[in-house]
């Protein structure tokens, strides 16, 4: 393509211009090359028509207070998305819920190429802003959609209430009035939010996406630490919910590991008693010492643990036996007491019963070898004799062990799940739609 | 039509045209408003000083769209209650013209909804009436191409100015209706009362960075 000669159109290049506030003479700055539509006076907080040579005066107003300062100066440039961006305005506006007050920053940033771009500032919740070049779809049934969808993605309503600018500093590309109102609706997609204001027939949409403070602070090299972030804001990233998943899944893969290790490792040294007898308890002939010894077994593998199963036909009786397991070559012994009781019967509630005719008692880390029990029953003298069995099984899969296991598993779990729902239960507790207490109160009422 | 190096009848500079279609051009010396006829030019008005520059865009940037390189010839000025905006006339590479608009630097690249037989801008599509100025209204919505737009502003503005080449006559303008239609997804739309009959222009709201122009104004201070 070609380009005809170059149009003598001259050297006169924009820059910042200087000129002077038409009520107090101070000196005004023009940082947006000509693109604002309106300039606050910095001194005398006059608004000004910047499109006027003249800066025609529009609207004064009083500063509520002077402490009220922009956190990141006028005249600042950084850069946001690899772009420089120059703070040109600020305004603060306010929102009254409950006859609360809440304010929050905005900062107007420019860009002599790219344009505007705004930054809002709340209790040191920071976003990114700019306006949204494709239309949001809202429900057009409810005055109050519940729900907007902004390019495939679904945002939650969060708030509606009427935003009053009550301090206006610098240039903006509308034309800005002190205590002019707007009607604010947010809609939240964390980290995104999306806001759209109504000034009489026009409607604005804008997304936004969080910052925290510290970025925003080395994007334009200010002194200091920014403002501490008090509480959950209403897009703030949960930093929870990305962990959720992941750590569901872990907990999933984890316990089907275990579910593999108790199925790989114990399940089949668990099948055969290595051992098992029955024996009579003949109270009339158990004069005087009635304990004896078994049969030798053999344990064998690893270092592992050893179940004794004993099971005796008692009814409304008990036999209570003292056992000792005995390595045969190193006589180390392992000793414990194990009662079989069982009673039943009626009374005015029904029948009941109380007790096990069967007992099981885990002995851990018994090493390999040849072994045998001694054993010595106890019972009722005025009953008659019992039948008792004893069976020992080698490496029986434990499970409390595997219970510890999972439990440790589910607890990291669960206790990131319930931070994340508290963290969402903050964030909502400060929109149009608080959640229901988890614990409902008694009222007076 | 006149050829495309010609003579401005007011001062006798030379006029240059870029596009062969153009009907309009501007004498960049004696700022002369030109039409072409059939055998020469012709002086229909003349420009005043137009408002200090504020856009990034001159004539002779150069930039592409949706793989279809242009460079601006020309523009059309307005002023609206949010100052000055422009619209740029495109010379596209295929031979067709567009427009490039730039109001507070929000860019928008679009194109008359053209005839399938006439190749030239008509004002409605296939049967359907486009609205009256008198009818328009925030939030109405309407269906061209298949997509839906809904009208977002309704812009009263102010001509204020022409420069370069443009394709059709465009000079003795006062307050223009615009309505802008935007829907969900980058498609943009503008229904422009310029004239005694709407004319329905299509496009896509874009990226500064999407459009790759060069020969962008120098800022002082900002590279």
């Amino acid at each position: 393509m070609s380009s005809g000669p170059t149009p003598p159109q001259g050297s006169q290049k924009p820059q910042v211009q200087a000129l002077n506030c038409p009520k107090c003479g101070a000196a005004i700055t023009l940082r947006a090359l000509g693109q604002a539509v309106s300039v606050v006076c910095e001194s005398c907080h006059s608004i000004l028509d910047a499109k006027d040579p003249k800066l025609q005066i529009l609207q004064t107003f009083e500063q509520i207070t002077s402490a009220e300062r922009p956190l990141i100066p006028l005249g600042t440039r950084g850069k946001i998305r690899g772009t420089d961006y120059e703070v040109i305005g600020f305004e603060r506006r306010t929102i009254n819920v409950d006859d609360i007050p809440y304010h929050w920053n905005e900062y107007v940033l420019f860009n002599p190429y790219k344009g505007f771009r705004y930054l809002t500032e709340y209790n040191g919740h920071w976003n990114d802003v700019v306006i949204c070049k494709e239309l949001p779809m809202v429900d057009p049934r409810f005055s109050i959609p519940l729900e907007a969808n902004y390019l495939g993605e679904v945002y939650k309503h969060f708030q509606t209430a009427n935003a009053n600018a009550d301090f206006v500093l610098g240039e903006f590309p509308w034309e800005v009035r002190a205590g002019e109102q707007a009607h604010v609706t947010d809609y939240v997609h964390p980290p995104r939010v999306l806001s759209s204001e109504r000034m009489s027939k026009e409607v604005t949409w804008s997304i936004g996406e969080y910052v925290y403070g510290k970025d925003v602070w080395s994007a334009f090299r200010l002194p200091g630490d920014p403002p501490q972030a008090n509480g959950v804001y209403e897009n703030e990233p949960s930093p929870f919910s990305a962990n959720i998943t992941a750590v569901w899944f872990a907990f999933a893969a984890l316990t089907i590991g275990l579910l593999a290790m108790m199925i790989g490792f114990d399940l089949p040294s668990s099948s055969e008693p290595v051992f098992r007898a029955t024996y009579q308890l003949n109270r009339v002939a158990a004069n005087g010492e009635p304990s004896f010894v078994t049969d030798t077994f053999q344990l064998e593998g690893r270092t592992s643990n050893v179940e004794v199963t004993t099971s005796a036909s008692v009814t409304n009786d008990w036999i209570y036996l003292n056992y000792a397991l005995i390595n045969q070559d190193s006589g180390e012994a392992w000793d414990f007491g194990r009662e079989v009781s069982f009673y039943s019967g009626y009374d005015s509630d029904g029948s009941w019963s109380e007790g096990s005719r069967r007992d099981t008692v885990v002995v851990p880390t018994v090493p390999p070898g040849q072994y045998y029990l001694r054993i010595e029953p106890e019972s009722d003298p005025r009953h008659s004799n019992i039948a008792y069995s004893v069976e020992v099984r080698r490496n029986v899969p434990v499970i409390t062990f595997y219970g510890i296991g999972f439990l440790a598993l589910l607890l990291p779990a669960v206790l990131i799940t319930w931070r994340s729902v508290s963290f969402e239960r903050s964030r909502w507790s400060e929109s149009d739609h608080p959640p229901s207490p988890i614990i409902e109160t008694e009222s007076d009422e | 039509m006149t050829q495309r190096i010609a003579t401005c009848p007011n001062c006798g500079a030379k006029i240059i045209f870029k596009w062969s279609s153009s009907v309009q051009t501007v004498c960049e010396y004696c700022k002369s408003v030109l039409v072409r006829t059939d055998v020469d030019l012709k002086k229909v008005g003349q420009v005043a000083d137009l408002p200090p520059d504020i856009s990034p865009i001159q004539l002779n940037t150069e930039g592409n769209y949706r793989n279809n390189a242009f460079v601006v010839i020309g523009r059309i000025i307005y002023q609206y209650d949010q100052g000055g905006w422009n619209e740029w006339h495109l010379m596209m590479n295929d031979g067709t013209s567009g427009w490039l608009s730039d109001a507070q630097e929000e860019y928008a690249v679009s194109f008359p909804v053209v005839g399938p037989a006439t190749g030239t801008a008509i004002s409605s599509t296939a049967g359907q009436k486009l609205p009256a100025e008198s009818q328009l209204q925030i939030g109405q919505t309407y269906s061209w191409n298949g997509a839906t737009y809904t009208v977002s502003v309704i812009t009263q503005a102010h001509f204020r100015g022409v420069e370069g080449e443009l394709p059709f006559q465009y000079w003795n303008k006062d307050d223009v209706t615009f309505a802008d239609l935007r829907s969900s997804s980058r498609k943009f739309a503008t229904l422009d009362y310029s004239d005694t009959e709407p004319v329905l222009y299509l496009g896509d709201l874009v990226e500064f960075e999407d459009l790759k122009l060069k020969n962008l104004r120098q800022f002082e201070g900002w590279s």
